[in-house]
């Protein structure tokens, strides 16, 4: 594909695969903002359909811990793109793109919320769904389905207080 | 964070709309700074409807989880439906038959009916036309009936198999289908006359949450919310996915952005989902509705129906290998991304497969999510009047903003 070749030519270190007609990038964290710009800027993916994060723990043969997955697409031609970026504990941070799309706050709050993913420059890096309270990222594989009994610790406002 | 105790606050006063309120639809809360009626900012706070769908979805598997995608977007139930197995499909590669394809363009077409006329309904509602909503409400009434008869349940459907439907339409389901395409002009042309151009309702919505073109995109818009503001994107067109190539319509599109766009982007679109609804009802291909049913027990991934389970032995191994826990099909492992038109925008689905019968994540992208982001840039400088009318306009359903 013409566009992989490309990209691959820009910057070093990229790996391609396609499954089921989709094409995705394995980029590393250093370059994965510049990428997501050019991307935008030269070759119209103006749409940012989603962004969301995987945890590798039990995955079988997985070398990283977590990957993020850019999902972009071109408002004009239809096209789309992933883009995955793996991180490792213990600090998990990837650059934040809410500087090119601003529809990228929520989804980053929400991987931080649920993976602890840490967003770099994000304006406003606060949990989404979960309360402040909560510590634990839930959607970790090491997090059980059950819970850790956190619900059994929130504060608990009484009429008079509220 | 904590506007209520915000002493340096330069507006008058902080006003606490939710998480319980007529208007809100559901539990979605907002901290409005007023300053006056007019409404400096916006802070919403979601979260109060979150169920953990994700996680659950990483220990149901590709069949049970139906009936969580059933409950995100629990007013068009079957759009989502469609839209998870139309994913866990993509990541097994299967091509469904042309019948199973068929009727789930139907089923989908009219859930997205039924979404609009609720959306539309409420819209009125919240702007104070209180006779609109019942005028929109007894059509969604009769959609019910239709699922009843298709598959049993009228509010959370699970009609969707891998591989497949779970059952057949019944030919008294397929009228009942004729029936409604029969009787809904009538009942939107009473919405339209009863709104359209009712002075209150246009002064209302007209000029209130604009929405340009370029913000549509930058901050990830789907659906009619996009299309109201001039982004021509249809999943339906644009990436036909199961038959939709095969029917005639029209992708409807707006340029004003605002609330009245909306309203009408919205009202077009059910006039296009009753062409294709029509179309496809007209021309249903004959065959079986599952894979199991072009090649016997040849894939194994669809259950077999239960005659074949009853009466012969390949259907009760196969039956068995399926539903046992330990059992099921092979995935492979890979990653997917799947996002099919759902009434609201898109609706995609990122499915981890690990070889096993569950998906190892099971990400949901729901509109409500973006659109709902939004929110506080489209309110900024309005009256709180306006807060129900941007609210309604855009859709929100708070199960699938927190999932």
């Amino acid at each position: 594909m013409q566009l992989v070749q490309q990209l691959q030519t820009a910057f070093a270190g990229l790996t391609a695969s396609e499954f089921r007609g989709q094409t995705r990038i394995v980029a590393p964290v250093e370059s994965l903002f510049d990428i997501l710009k050019t991307l935008k800027e030269k070759h119209g993916f103006d749409l940012l359909v989603d962004i969301t994060c995987v945890d590798y723990l039990d995955y079988p043969d997985a070398k990283d811990r977590f990957g993020l997955v850019y999902l972009l697409a071109n408002t004009e031609t239809a096209e789309r793109i992933a883009i995955r970026c793996f991180v490792n504990d213990p600090e998990p941070t990837v650059p934040s793109v809410v500087a090119l799309w601003a529809g990228a706050n929520w989804p980053e709050r929400e991987a931080w919320d649920m993976f602890g993913i840490r967003f770099d420059g994000h304006p406003d890096p606060r949990r989404i769904l979960l309360p402040e309270q909560f510590t634990a990222h839930p959607l970790r594989k090491d997090y059980p389905l059950q819970g850790l009994g956190e619900r059994h610790n929130f504060p608990v406002i009484t009429r008079a207080e509220g | 964070m904590d506007l209520a105790h915000d002493e340096r606050q330069p507006y008058q006063w902080t006003l606490n709309f939710g998480p319980q309120h007529p208007a809100t639809h559901t539990t979605l809360r907002l901290v409005l700074k007023l300053d006056g009626e007019r409404v400096v900012d916006a802070m919403p706070d979601i979260g109060y409807l979150h169920s953990g769908f994700e996680k659950l979805g990483e220990h149901l598997d590709y069949n049970q989880y139906v009936t969580v995608a059933d409950r995100m977007n629990y007013v068009s139930p079957m759009a989502n439906n469609v839209a998870w197995h139309m994913a866990v499909e993509k990541l097994l590669g299967i091509e469904t038959p042309p019948r199973c394809q068929s009727l789930r363009v139907i089923v989908a077409e009219l859930s997205r009916i039924s979404d609009h006329l609720l959306c539309l309904g409420a819209m009125g509602l919240d702007t104070g036309a209180f006779t609109h909503f019942i005028y929109a409400f007894n059509p969604r009434e009769r959609i019910y009936d239709i699922f009843e008869a298709l598959c049993g349940a009228r509010f959370t459907n699970s009609y969707t198999r891998v591989g497949g439907l779970m059952y057949d339409a019944s030919p008294k389901a397929i009228e009942m289908i004729r029936d409604f395409l029969k009787r809904l002009p009538k009942a939107l042309r009473d919405m339209e006359r009863l709104l359209n151009r009712n002075r209150i309702f246009v002064e209302r919505t007209k000029g209130v949450g604009v929405l340009s073109k370029a913000e549509a995109i930058d901050r990830g818009c789907s659906g009619p919310v996009a299309r109201a503001s001039g982004v021509a994107r249809d999943l339906r067109k644009d990436e036909p996915y199961l038959n939709y190539r095969d029917f005639d319509f029209d992708v409807c599109c707006a340029e004003g952005g605002d609330c009245y766009a909306r309203y009408l982007v919205r009202l077009a679109e059910i006039r296009e989902s009753m062409k294709i609804v029509r179309q496809a009802i007209e021309n249903l291909p004959p065959g079986p509705v599952n894979v199991m049913g072009t090649v016997p027990f040849a894939s194994r991934v669809s259950l077999p129906d239960k005659k074949a389970v009853e009466t012969t032995i390949e259907g009760l191994i196969t039956h068995f290998e399926l539903v046992m826990s330990n059992r099921g099909f092979e995935t492979p492992r890979e990653e997917v991304y799947f996002a099919t038109e759902a009434p609201n925008g898109e609706l995609g689905f990122y499915i981890v497969g690990d070889g096993s019968q569950r998906a190892y994540r099971a990400r949901c992208r729901g509109p409500s999510f973006f659109h709902f982001a939004l929110f506080p840039h489209l309110i900024r400088g309005h009256t709180i009047g306006d807060v129900v009318a941007v609210l309604g306009s855009l859709n929100v359903i708070a199960a699938e903003l927190d999932r």
